[in-house]
C-alpha cells in the first residue's frame, strides 16, 4: 500500500497491511508536523504534491526496500494539504522476521522520500510563509541576480 | 505541443501550474532557459531544478518529444 491522502493518517491499516505470521518484528515511523524549527514558530504546514509521480516514486521505494531485504514487507502513505503541529505528516510500516531489517528499511524508505519523491512543504510561520528545500533553489537565484 | 509542470516556488513565482507550448525536440536545458526567459527568473535560476519527462527524472540533455509532459522539480521536501 503506498498511497497519498488528504485525510489524517491511520496507522492500524499500514501495521494491517505488512503483518503476517512469519514477522518477529513490526516497526511503524510517523512523520509529524514540529512547531518549532531554530526557534521559529510554525503555525502550519501545507503538503503539495505532483501526486502521480509521487504515488509512482513511492511505489518504486517499496520496489527498492523489496529488493534490499526480500523478507521485508512495507506500506507507506504520505499527506498532503494543510496540517496542523503535531499532526502526522508521513507514516511509514514494515515488517520483518528480525528486528534489523525493519529499522534498517524503515529509515531506508524515509531517505528516499526524502530524495526523491515530488512532494514540497510549505512553512507558515506567524510572520509569514516559505517552501522548504528550496535554499539550493534561492542560491541560484542569487548567483543569477549577481552574475 | 510539450505540456510544462509548475510546482511550489516555481509555480507562485510564474502563477502558472500548467502549460502547453511549442518546444518539440528542445532539450531539457533549453526548455529551462525558455521559462527563465518567458517569466523573467533569470538566467539560471532553474539550473539546480529537477525535472521529469512523463513521470521519470531527466537530464538536462534529455530531449522533449510532442505529447511529452516535462515536470520542473524544485528540491523535494517531503517527510
Amino acid at each position: 500500500m503506498f498511497q497519498l491522502t488528504k485525510e489524517p493518517i491511520d496507522i492500524q491499516p499500514l501495521i494491517d497491511e505488512v503483518s503476517h505470521r512469519n514477522a518477529g518484528a513490526v516497526l511503524t515511523f510517523l512523520g509529524t508536523v514540529r512547531e518549532l524549527t531554530n526557534g521559529k514558530r510554525t503555525v502550519q504546514l501545507e503538503y503539495h504534491a505532483y501526486e502521480s509521480m509521487a504515488q509512482k516514486m513511492l511505489q518504486r521505494i517499496g520496489d527498492e526496500v523489496q529488493e534490499k531485504w526480500p523478507h521485508v514487507n512495507i506500506a507507506i502513505t504520505h499527506r498532503l494539504g494543510v496540517l496542523h503541529i503535531s499532526e502526522v505528516a508521513v507514516a511509514i510500516a514494515v515488517s520483518s522476521p528480525h528486528r534489523k531489517d525493519a529499522y534498517d528499511a524503515n529509515a531506508f524508505a524515509m531517505e528516499r522520500i526524502k530524495e526523491m519523491v515530488p512532494i514540497w512543504k510549505k512553512e507558515h510561520w506567524d510572520d509569514g510563509t516559505s517552501w522548504i528545500g528550496d535554499q539550493q533553489e534561492k542560491k541560484g537565484r542569487e548567483e543569477a541576480a549577481h552574475g | 505541443m510539450v505540456e510544462i509542470l509548475f510546482f511550489a516556488w516555481i509555480s507562485d513565482k510564474t502563477g502558472e501550474s500548467r502549460i502547453k507550448v511549442s518546444v518539440d525536440g528542445y532539450s531539457v536545458q533549453e526548455v529551462k532557459s525558455w521559462v527563465e526567459q518567458k517569466y523573467q527568473l533569470g538566467t539560471g535560476a532553474l539550473s539546480k531544478t529537477m525535472t521529469a519527462i512523463n513521470e521519470e527524472f531527466s537530464e538536462n540533455d534529455d530531449r522533449v518529444q510532442h505529447g511529452d509532459t516535462l515536470a520542473l522539480i524544485p528540491p523535494v521536501s517531503g517527510g
